[in-house]
């Protein structure tokens, strides 16, 4: 038997292309006759639009229209997660601003001209007359009697308020009786995604066949057609949305934005392709930002340790507008996760969605679980703290015993499977924790700050059951469908409604197929991004690609098999039922020399020559998909950290993931979405930081001010693994593409607490820049001189 | 927003004298290697009518080094000058200086001229030609002339170059015989350096006979530090002669030191000392 090539750390098949610059991105992409668009943008965070003329703007050389939001005739720009019991307000998000603007960045008119430089020349020439007013960044701040309001009919700003509870009740008394309670104010900064492709779109408009042709950076082209259709007015199967490479996106290019609407609108408006990409200042102000949470959370606890109940209250920004998801972020995606792998008897979480004068925020990776996992696991580290119990023992005290087919956690999900002891094990052992605390202890006397953190972590992805998907509000389903198409010759497609853009699915998903059906893997094309040529499906985000496409690939590729059965037993002369397989040959039981070849099989069942009574000709098959439930990957991280005392600067000296995600079908794959998700994280935790001034502005509005993360601002990552299939999944696999980012934030935030605690420094707000440390330790100094001569 | 430049005039210069002759005409700037100009025209912070390209002038692409000196032409590029034989051993703290600057890429583009004519506070080799007591010589209409370091620099992306002069060489004594650092705490996006600090000091029986030191990054224009150099002029360069030469330096850069989100104006103050104290330590080989 050969190596079996699911598990096979095969070489991504995307990569070449990637490598060579042969991919072809929306802003390759040329077609005759086109107009290049240009946004104008709102300087000011909030402000009255008084006026715009356009005149100078339209007789600049080369420009052909331009537009201002009184010209749109089209629908506003769609919210699809609509949270209910949450009083949610959806004020119209017109796709250019007509009377006021919300945050810099707003668009307020667009120039079309016949090259991209003089359509910025012209933009500059229109000029718009504002009225300036308060802007208000801070979402706590937004809801306090007095903040300038962004809606007449949004009272203090406020969006939404949604509830998740085990009981209110019960959670109050919980806090009442319990022996030790620890609370934290916790800020979960904004972030900038960053994707290394910038936003971009083309569109093209057949006025004899009706026909829109929209080429755009999406993560979901489905759900761009099915919303896009909506807002201009045109049929979907007029209407081909294109998004075959896309150069990352962690969650930025779920939405739908106005930018793509008004190029789509342009095109159909003016009878020729219309083509925008954003620059990387637009990317930064108009892009959606992730995070922006401000947090009071509690946890209640006995003092033997045993953890009982968890609370949060939540003010989340959402921004001057609602983003195509944002509202299900920081409840349905952040609330119901502050169990995390603890057997907690009462959970809460109030989470307020606030308009506030910025970027609209959405799904960045992790979105909501990161911040969920964050808040526990401080609360956690904070309690060890308090109760002088080492973190890990306080953690394996606490923790769900493992199962493999369902646990009710307080917050009302039902996990898959776990095995949370084995995760923390693999993980302290690799790190030699004993040791390391040796060690910690032997720096402090050296007057070294060396600390280390460890999170316990479980997550909900793979999203989702459409039933759950109804009940929550999210504006369609989350099922996936696919089709596995194999051609005469014994060469696969495989069309599918998900749309990877980096993850790798080009390549396990070819393994799923020639692990299911025996074709070599090079023999299989997996197409997406293009609805013309794919079947229905939710999208790429949520780590569901895999849990959900995955497993709708998986039993279209048993389909084809159960049918390739058939007619081998038809053309052997035998018995279904004494028909086995084995590596790509059907055989009669007990005679493999006399075999058809799932080649042989492909060419007679396209030919259709000599097929048993009954059977379709053909070797095709499609699967509708809707999972039962979500998965639940889990796993242990632990950073070790050492801060320069004199400068405040934080080294990562080791991080350790030890993670699960059921079996790995490409684990080189694997390791690679675990080491971008924890740099990710970790960006966020050291570096990464959108920073708005009072008036509203982005400091932070370019990489010159940004800090991305980098490779050399990292250690070699020791990665392990254990493998806890999923019980309801056809291949047993969970997802993997967010974890790093949900575990590996509080990590190293923890180990940094950890490596000042000798100074007393319980909390530095994040990024943990080196002023920021150096801040808390030259205060923590100051303390300790004033203590001492009190 | 644009991130396109408005729209310019482009001439390619042949020669020194042709390229003086363009510049002369117009609002004209010189384009050697554009990792400056070009994201500010890119921004429409810079909108220039014409660009003179002296790109092609290779004979201001030298590094000579005779008699004591060493001497680099203005277009040597910061990755030539960092794999230079001759500058590691004749100005050291400049090579370690250039082969720092942003990116692989930007250091086989930027060129030592155009980064010390642009004067970016933030900028590596600003401390280095001061600190080394570098000479800048100039050529225009009226023909060469040459200025000390300590007069090129004369403020926030200002120096003593008119428009219609290019700077085509840069003259930097042999410090083959002295202990020379370039230390910097380089911006975590940008890394331009938040604080650079370059020392040069004259060690004679574990005494500091002499010193120079110069700062960039921490204040709107590169700068010596007179005070620090006489707290360690004399000095046994001891740990307490070093934080009072420290402590002069934070005093004399006082409320000139610069704020900003990344380095707030005490962090950064106090951090010109801390790294002070490294340059020193690392020239001395601690």
């Amino acid at each position: 038997m050969s190596t079996r090539i699911f598990g096979s750390g095969i070489k991504r098949r995307e990569d070449p292309r990637l490598i060579t610059g042969k991919a072809l991105y929306t802003d390759d992409m040329v077609l005759p006759r086109t107009l290049h668009m240009a946004v104008v943008r709102s300087p000011h965070a909030h402000a009255r639009i008084k006026s715009i003329d356009i005149r100078a703007a339209k007789d600049a050389p080369g420009v052909m229209a331009v537009f201002t939001g009184q010209d749109l005739d089209c629908e506003p720009v769609p919210c699809a997660w609509l949270v209910p019991d949450a009083d949610l307000k959806t004020p119209d998000h017109p796709a250019l601003a007509k009377k006021r603007v919300r945050y810099v960045g707003d668009g307020v008119a667009v120039v079309l001209a016949e090259s991209r430089y003089q359509a910025e020349d012209a933009a500059e020439l229109v000029e718009v007359e504002y009225k300036p007013l308060d802007a208000v960044v801070d979402p706590e701040k937004a809801t306090q009697e007095g903040a300038p309001r962004l809606y007449g009919g949004v009272p203090n700003n406020i969006a939404f308020r949604w509830v998740a509870s085990s009981g209110d009740e019960e959670v109050e008394k919980a806090f009442e009786e319990a022996d030790v309670v620890v609370s934290e104010r916790i800020v979960q900064q904004r972030l900038l995604p960053t994707a290394m492709e910038p936003r971009a779109a083309m569109a093209q408009y057949n006025d004899a066949s009706g026909e829109m042709t929209v080429w755009c950076t999406s993560q979901n082209p489905h759900i761009h057609r099915h919303a896009m259709g909506l807002v201009l007015g045109i049929p979907d199967n007029k209407l081909r949305v294109v998004a075959e490479e896309v150069g990352g996106g962690f969650g930025s290019k779920i939405p739908v934005y106005a930018d793509e609407i008004l190029v789509a609108w342009a095109a159909r408006k003016l009878g020729r392709p219309v083509k925008w990409t954003e620059t990387r200042s637009e990317n930064y102000q108009a892009t959606i930002h992730g995070r922006d949470h401000v947090e009071y959370v509690d946890l209640a606890a006995k003092k033997d340790g045993t953890m009982v109940a968890i609370r949060g209250k939540v003010y989340a920004a959402m921004g001057g507008y609602l983003s195509t998801a944002g509202p299900g972020v920081p409840t349905i995606l952040h609330g119901l996760m502050y169990c995390n792998v603890y057997r907690f008897e009462h959970a809460r979480c109030e989470s307020i969605g606030v308009f506030t004068t910025t970027t609209p925020t959405d799904a960045y990776r992790g979105a909501g679980r990161p911040e969920a996992i964050f808040l526990v696991e401080r609360l956690v580290d904070k309690l060890a703290a308090e109760l002088e119990m080492d973190p890990v023992e306080l953690r394996r005290k606490n923790l769900i015993p493992p199962f493999q087919d369902g646990y009710d956690v307080a917050t009302g999900l039902t996990y898959d499977s776990g095995n949370y002891q084995a995760v923390l094990d693999q993980a302290l052992e690799m790190a030699g924790y004993e040791d390391l605390r040796q060690e910690q202890e032997q720096a402090r006397q050296d007057g070294r700050l060396l600390g280390v953190g460890v999170t316990t972590y479980a997550e909900i992805c793979g999203l989702g059951p459409s039933q759950v998907a109804g009940a929550t509000g999210f504006q369609g389903g989350l099922w996936e469908s696919c089709i596995v198409r194999v051609s005469a010759t014994g060469k696969v497609q495989v069309m599918i409604g998900t749309n990877p853009h980096g993850q790798g699915e080009e390549t396990t998903f070819a393994q799923i197929v020639s692990d299911e059906l025996g074709f070599p893997v090079e023999d299989i094309e997996v197409v997406h991004g293009d609805t013309d040529q794919t079947p229905m499906g939710w999208g790429t985000y949520g780590s569901r690609t895999t849990p959900v496409s995955g497993a709708a690939l998986a039993l279209a590729a048993r389909k084809v098999k159960d049918k390739c059965k058939a007619l081998a037993a038809h053309l052997l002369e035998a018995a279904q039922e004494d028909i086995a397989y084995e590596d790509g040959k059907f055989f009669v039981k007990g005679s493999p020399e006399e075999h058809k070849t799932i080649q042989d099989l492909a060419l007679m069942a396209t030919v259709a020559w000599d097929l048993p009574e009954g059977m379709d000709p053909g070797l095709e098959a499609s699967q509708f998909y809707d999972p039962p439930n979500f998965v639940y990957p889990f796993g242990c991280h632990l950073a070790v950290v050492e801060v320069d005392r004199e400068t405040g600067h934080v080294e990562l000296k080791r991080y350790i993931a030890v993670d699960d995600c059921g079996p790995q079908i490409n684990p080189v794959i694997v390791a690679g979405q675990v080491h971008g998700g924890v740099v990710q994280g970790v960006g966020q935790t050291l570096y990464e930081g959108a920073a708005y001034d009072e008036q509203g502005q982005l400091i932070t509005g370019s990489m010159m001010d940004y800090t991305v993360p980098r490779a050399d601002m990292f250690p070699n990552f020791e990665l392990g693994h254990t493998e806890t299939p999923s019980p309801h999944h056809p291949l047993g696999v969970k997802g993997i593409g967010e974890t790093g980012t949900i575990a590996s934030t509080v990590t190293v935030y923890n180990a940094v607490i950890d490596a000042l605690r000798p100074l007393g420094v319980e909390q530095i707000e994040m990024p943990m820049t080196p002023p920021r440390v150096w801040k808390a330790i030259q205060e923590a100094k100051a303390n300790n001189v004033t203590r001492k001569q009190s | 927003m644009s991130m396109r430049p408005s729209s310019f005039q482009y001439e390619r210069a042949e020669s020194l004298q042709e390229a003086l002759q363009m510049l002369a005409s117009g609002d004209a700037k010189a384009l050697a290697g554009g990792h400056s100009l070009i994201p500010a025209m890119n921004l429409r912070l810079a909108q220039p009518q014409k660009l003179v390209d002296i790109g092609r002038l290779d004979e201001l692409r030298q590094i000579a080094a005779d008699g004591g000196s060493l001497r680099i032409g203005a277009l040597t590029t910061h990755a030539q000058i960092a794999a230079s034989a001759d500058v590691q051993e004749h100005c050291p703290a400049l090579a370690s200086a250039a082969s720092r600057i942003g990116d692989p890429q930007v250091r086989n583009w930027g060129t030592l001229g155009g980064n010390l004519a642009h004067a970016d506070p933030a900028s590596d080799p600003p401390a280095v030609v001061l600190a080394a007591g570098a000479t800048l010589h100039l050529m225009g209409p009226e023909g060469q002339r040459s200025v000390a370091a300590d007069d090129f620099f004369t403020g926030l992306f200002e120096t003593d170059l008119k428009a219609e002069e290019l700077l085509f060489a840069v003259e930097i004594p042999s410090l083959a015989d002295k202990a020379t650092s370039y230390v910097k705490l380089p911006h975590p996006a940008s890394r331009y350096a938040l604080v650079g600090i370059c020392v040069i000091l004259e060690v004679e029986d574990e005494e500091c006979a002499s010193a120079r030191v110069a700062v960039t990054g921490a204040v709107p224009s590169a700068t010596r530090s007179p005070a620090a150099e006489l707290a360690l002029a004399g000095s046994r360069l001891d740990e307490d002669s070093l934080s009072a030469a420290a402590q002069a330096l934070m005093d004399e850069l006082g409320d000139d030191v610069m704020d900003d989100l990344h380095a707030p104006r005490d962090y950064r103050r106090a951090m010109c000392g801390v790294y002070f104290k490294r340059a020193v330590r690392s020239a001395l080989g601690q």
